[in-house]
């Protein structure tokens, strides 16, 4: 036990302090911090664009990603919940990609989004369509990376909603059937409410990683092109590890960390309105 | 009645053609992946692709070896995964342990601190732990990336470990307290036998963590002779962007210890993934 507690403090609670601290410095890792107040935060909200255009990419990503996850998982997760033969082999094929990841998922896909011979644009160009440029395009950068993203983590997060899927009970559906409502009622009325607990903890959860994002923009695009993909967590590495401004990148980081707190504050007070628990009725 | 059976017929088959489109989706870059891999350089560039090429390019894969030191990126790799998922293994359940077993003063706060580190970004504490690393003069060494895991494991670890604790019948662990056996003999002969798919869990959690690892490597390893193999394939790109068969070639080598896991221990591997999230 005593290691640990000294590992939280090493690892966990001195590093809170320190980060703190940085934050109100400047600081080059090879002189002393040296303290300049809120200088710092001054820069970044006033004098510091790209701040602004991390903000703006990052939102912009968060934005498109996680509905198009969440939604998507959800409803192949309804799709495999039906008992149809071999469905099992299915629920296993679409979970494959999601342990494909981090560097491996980049390299690969910035090959399937060449868009001269990728294999995106050519199966467009199969049916006669001409391609975008993927990731060459400021346009088209973030729905690239959004894509590929979905495909990462589809499958993963569709055995999670099957999980509990399978804990609704089927007598709910039975009365939809009665009253003589299709497949959109059953979703609509019983599958959303019942699930709506797992699906408010997946957005959390997913807005969180999405405010995270980095390796992915750091392999494919080093952040272009004109900055489409400069990620907030990639203009905190530049600042931190290429420009070696530890206090600004600090600052930086805890403003991300506020904005993460404010972001699922509001989510569980918006929460109150859309949850349904089962036990608090 | 019959009616019925003829309309479940037709949506059985929407359903199943709906199953065989997403499988495609999903499963077609894998097999892009490979193909790529095998092709030598005039068949990469034709359009339409190729999907079997005529001569297979086995030697690409020779290649990966030659024009990168990808067996000393191999070798670091599973040094320092071996080395995370031994202390991470070791660590976390000694301290899941303290928190399901064992009662001591102000537990339940600490548990709570424990889960509330879950959610800060990981950026807040970098720089300083960065710091630490530099003064100790531990920049350019696998340390930086290995000792932390001796130290507690990773919060949701810790927190995965202590719920299954929980589940082992507490008269077992009783009996062997009134039998005089010391805490540590009773995590280590009867708690952790009796949590070994949670510990395979940890074990697979902190494989695919450590292996696919990128920014813990690109910022403590400079050294080229350090590198990993995440770190490795990274540079690799950066350097030979247009040589797409090596690159797939060497996607598919460190994409395959994950997939032999995955095959072997697939119940584990899914557990693991649908309590974590597992990636980003």
């Amino acid at each position: 036990m005593m290691p640990w507690f000294i590992g939280f403090l090493i690892f966990g609670l001195y590093p809170m302090i320190m980060s703190a601290y940085y934050s109100l410095c400047r600081y080059d890792v090879l002189r002393i911090p040296q303290f300049i107040g809120f200088g710092n935060y001054q820069k970044l909200f006033f004098e510091d664009p790209y701040f602004w255009t991390s903000i703006y990419n990052t939102l912009v990503y968060t934005i498109l990603r996680v509905p198009l996850c969440i939604a998507g998982s959800l409803l192949l997760a309804v799709l495999v919940n039906n008992a149809v033969k071999g469905v099992k082999f299915f629920r296993t094929v679409y979970f494959i990609p999601s342990i494909v990841t981090g560097v491996v998922l980049s390299v690969v896909w910035l090959w399937m989004f060449n868009p001269q011979f990728g294999l995106i644009n050519s199966f467009l160009a199969y049916f006669g369509i001409p391609g975008p440029l993927w990731l060459l395009d400021p346009n088209w950068s973030k729905p690239s990376m959004v894509l590929m993203s979905v495909w990462s983590i589809g499958g993963g997060r569709m055995l999670v909603f099957l999980a509990a899927l399978q804990g609704v009970p089927k007598h709910l559906y039975e009365a939809v059937e009665i009253d003589g409502g299709g497949w959109w009622t059953k979703f609509k009325n019983v599958t959303i409410p019942m699930l709506s607990p797992v699906i408010f903890l997946w957005t959390v959860l997913e807005i969180i990683f999405s405010l995270q994002v980095f390796v992915e923009a750091y392999i494919m695009t080093q952040g272009g092109p004109l900055n489409s993909t400069m990620f907030y967590n990639l203009y905190l590495y530049n600042k931190a590890f290429n420009d070696f401004e530890m206090g600004y990148a600090s600052a930086l980081a805890w403003i991300l960390l506020v904005i993460t707190l404010l972001i699922t504050l509001i989510q569980f007070r918006l929460s109150k309105s859309w949850v349904y628990y089962e036990s608090s009725k | 009645m019959k009616n019925r059976k003829v309309n479940n017929n037709s949506k059985n088959i929407f359903v199943f053609a709906l199953l065989i489109a997403f499988a495609l989706f999903f499963i077609i870059p894998f097999l892009w992946i490979l193909s790529t891999s095998l092709k030598g350089d005039e068949q990469i560039f034709t359009i339409p692709p190729q999907w079997i090429p005529e001569t297979l390019h086995w030697d690409n894969y020779a290649k990966v070896f030659e024009r990168i030191p990808f067996l000393l990126y191999i070798k670091n790799s599973v040094i320092i995964t071996v080395t995370v998922i031994i202390g991470t293994v070791l660590s976390s359940s000694i301290v899941a342990y303290a928190f399901a077993c064992l009662d001591w003063p102000g537990k339940n706060v600490l548990f709570v601190i424990v889960l509330a580190s879950m959610m800060l970004p990981a950026q807040v504490i970098m720089i300083p732990v960065f710091v630490i690393f530099k003064e100790l003069g531990w920049l350019n060494s696998f340390k930086p990336l290995t000792i932390p895991a001796f130290f507690g494991g990773g919060a949701f670890n810790i927190f995965l470990l202590r719920q299954f604790f929980l589940s082992i019948p507490k008269s077992l662990i009783d009996s062997a307290r009134i039998d005089g056996c010391s805490e540590f003999r009773i995590y280590w002969n009867i708690v952790l036998p009796n949590a070994k798919p949670a510990l395979a869990t940890v074990a697979i959690l902190t494989f695919m963590f450590s292996w696919n690892d990128f920014l813990g490597p690109l910022i403590y390893l400079s050294d080229q002779a350090k590198g990993t193999i995440a770190l490795g394939l990274g540079m690799f790109v950066g350097q030979y962007v247009t040589e797409w068969s090596l690159l797939m070639a060497a996607s598919m080598l460190m994409m395959l210890p994950v997939l032999i896991i995955f095959f072997v221990f697939q119940k584990y591997f899914i557990q693991g993934f649908v309590m974590s999230g597992l990636k980003d």
